[in-house]
């Protein structure tokens, strides 16, 4: 044990008081930040910024409200709305397929508008509602959408399903579900790899000739 | 993805500040700049995000309209204005990407996108554009999407955006704020060819922030197309594409705008194939005569040479539909 805390304990021997789990924190962070962030970190730690260096990449407050409940949380910059969501709040029905905006997986709808939530850093969603797959039923309620994927078998191996549903969703309020090739084109961020875009397409088409608020 | 700072200044003023040093980056939507920060091709030290700027409206000008730099690819697509008189442009925007990205993506960050060429993307290959003088892993590589005009040996990317080539051939004007004051900015000039720095994709200085394009009022309304060309139906970028308007008086040309997307480093607007229009009748012959004009200076590569046939076909057709004879 002795050994291996070797380094930070001979550091710990000059600076008695302060205690050495602290203290070890303050300088393995520190020591990541100019790691990984060498122009600003390395001349900030130069000038003996080292603390600030520290709060710089700690976390920043983000305030948001996700399926009617409200967060006060506080977060990394890199954090992704679909990391936040999956990660800290423990909403999973959110996909993550590609993570890089082409597959439609992780589809969430901000103030009302679809976005792919992975190329979203979570910080630009500051003050905004969220709403994800597990906000559309109302208790045992089904939505409309999801009641009639279930009816038209719009899926096979369900993964991209919430994707799906939050875009279809927003397809119908969007008012581009007016015809099959419509609903195609607007549909064409979220992929299906098992192909079930034809009972996709029926399951739209329901809900919207059904008229019923979505 | 690499740590950065992250703020959000409040003021045009603060944001031309930030910006000008070194290591930062402006963000808006993000859709392409958070990709690429995930791949390890851009790694700022700093993010600067700018959506707190009053520069989301569409309103009209004193002889056009002006759309904010962060209006959103969506908002402008389906502006009642914008489809009115420049229905160009939305079915250019509605061309590009998907419905979800083009609810993030704005106007200014449409316009900063950057190539999709794969070896600018894959850090492990030579790129000129990512890490200059480090070679072109295109010119000997797989290079069927890359361009056929204005190219150099140093780079034969592509500019990826639908909206930049409607903006090109309407003849727009960006408005650029820096530190001294504002400057405009023909959209023609704003993107750049490749030359020897192809790490440049275009003549905004670093310290530098779109605030917005102005599109002149103009007779196209009635009789413009876009025509995007790509290897599925929707949500792909376009092997060829092209931004044809007409101003047609009983059967004759009066005026005619052209651009095509997919075949250079910047929107490649057609002025000698417009001139050759301008008194012609508008028909099939006057179209085809037009496409062949345009190819002229084309120079495919070992995987590309399609574009040859492909360019001047979407040209003639795109025409074809915007004087309405399909």
């Amino acid at each position: 044990m002795e050994d291996q805390n070797n380094g930070f304990l001979a550091d710990e021997n000059d600076q008695p008081k302060e205690n050495p789990r602290r203290n070890f924190l303050k300088q393995t962070s520190l020591l990541t930040a100019v790691a990984l962030t060498p122009g600003v970190a390395v001349k900030a730690a130069e000038n003996h910024f080292d603390e600030k260096v520290a709060a710089a990449f700690e976390k920043l407050p983000l305030n948001l409200t996700v399926n009617g409940t409200a967060h006060k949380l506080s977060i990394e910059p890199r954090v992704t709305l679909l990391d936040l969501l999956r990660e800290q709040l423990d909403l999973t029905g959110t996909k993550k397929g590609c993570d890089y905006g082409q597959c439609g997986a992780c589809t969430v709808h901000v103030d009302g508008h679809r976005v792919n939530s992975c190329l979203t850093l979570a910080m630009m969603v500051d003050g905004k509602k969220v709403t994800t797959i597990e906000g559309l039923a109302k208790g045992d309620q089904l939505h409309p959408m999801q009641e009639a994927f279930i009816k038209h078998d719009g899926f096979q191996c369900g993964y991209c399903t919430p994707g799906q549903i939050m875009s279809a969703v927003a397809c119908v309020r969007e008012g581009h579900a007016n015809s099959e090739g419509e609903i195609r084109e607007y549909m064409s961020g979220n992929i299906c790899r098992c192909g079930a875009y034809p009972n996709i397409v029926n399951a739209i088409q329901e809900v919207k000739n059904g008229g019923q608020q979505v | 993805m690499k740590q950065f700072q992250y703020i959000r200044p409040a003021t045009q003023q603060s944001v031309l500040e930030a910006i000008a040093k070194p290591g930062t980056k402006i963000i808006a939507g993000g859709s392409n700049l958070v990709d690429l920060m995930k791949h390890g091709v851009m790694s700022p030290d700093k993010l600067v995000d700018i959506n707190k700027l009053p520069l989301r409206s569409i309103t009209p000008s004193k002889s056009g309209l002006h759309i904010g730099a962060l209006a959103l690819n969506s908002q402008v697509a389906e502006d009642k204005q914008v489809k009115e008189k420049f229905p160009l442009l939305s079915m250019a925007l509605n061309a590009g990407a998907s419905a979800q990205l083009r609810n993030m993506a704005t106007v200014g960050g449409n316009m900063m996108q950057r190539t999709r060429c794969p070896y600018f993307y894959d850090t492990t290959m030579p790129c000129n554009k990512r890490n200059p003088n480090s070679g072109c892993g295109a010119l000997e590589g797989f290079n069927r999407m890359h361009a056929i005009f204005g190219a150099s040996d140093k780079c034969i990317a592509v500019y990826p955006s639908d909206m930049s080539v409607a903006l090109a051939a309407l003849d727009a004007t960006v408005l650029i704020a820096g530190r001294k004051g504002q400057r405009r900015l023909p959209f023609t000039d704003f993107h750049r060819l490749p030359g020897n720095t192809p790490e440049l994709d275009n003549n905004l200085a670093k310290d530098e922030l779109i605030l917005a394009v102005e599109i002149p009022d103009n007779n196209f309304a009635k009789h413009s197309y876009y025509l995007k060309v790509r290897d599925r139906a929707s949500y792909a970028f376009a092997l060829v594409s092209v931004a044809a308007a007409l101003d047609i008086d009983n059967g004759t040309i009066r005026g005619a705008r052209l651009a095509m997307g997919g075949v250079a480093h910047k929107p490649w607007r057609l002025t000698e194939a417009e001139k050759s229009l301008v008194g012609k009748p508008a028909t099939l012959a006057s179209f085809e005569q037009a496409a062949q004009i345009a190819m002229q200076g084309a120079k495919a590569y070992k995987d590309n040479a399609f574009k040859l046939q492909l360019g001047p076909a979407t040209i003639t057709e795109a025409l074809q539909h915007a004087a309405g004879l399909v």
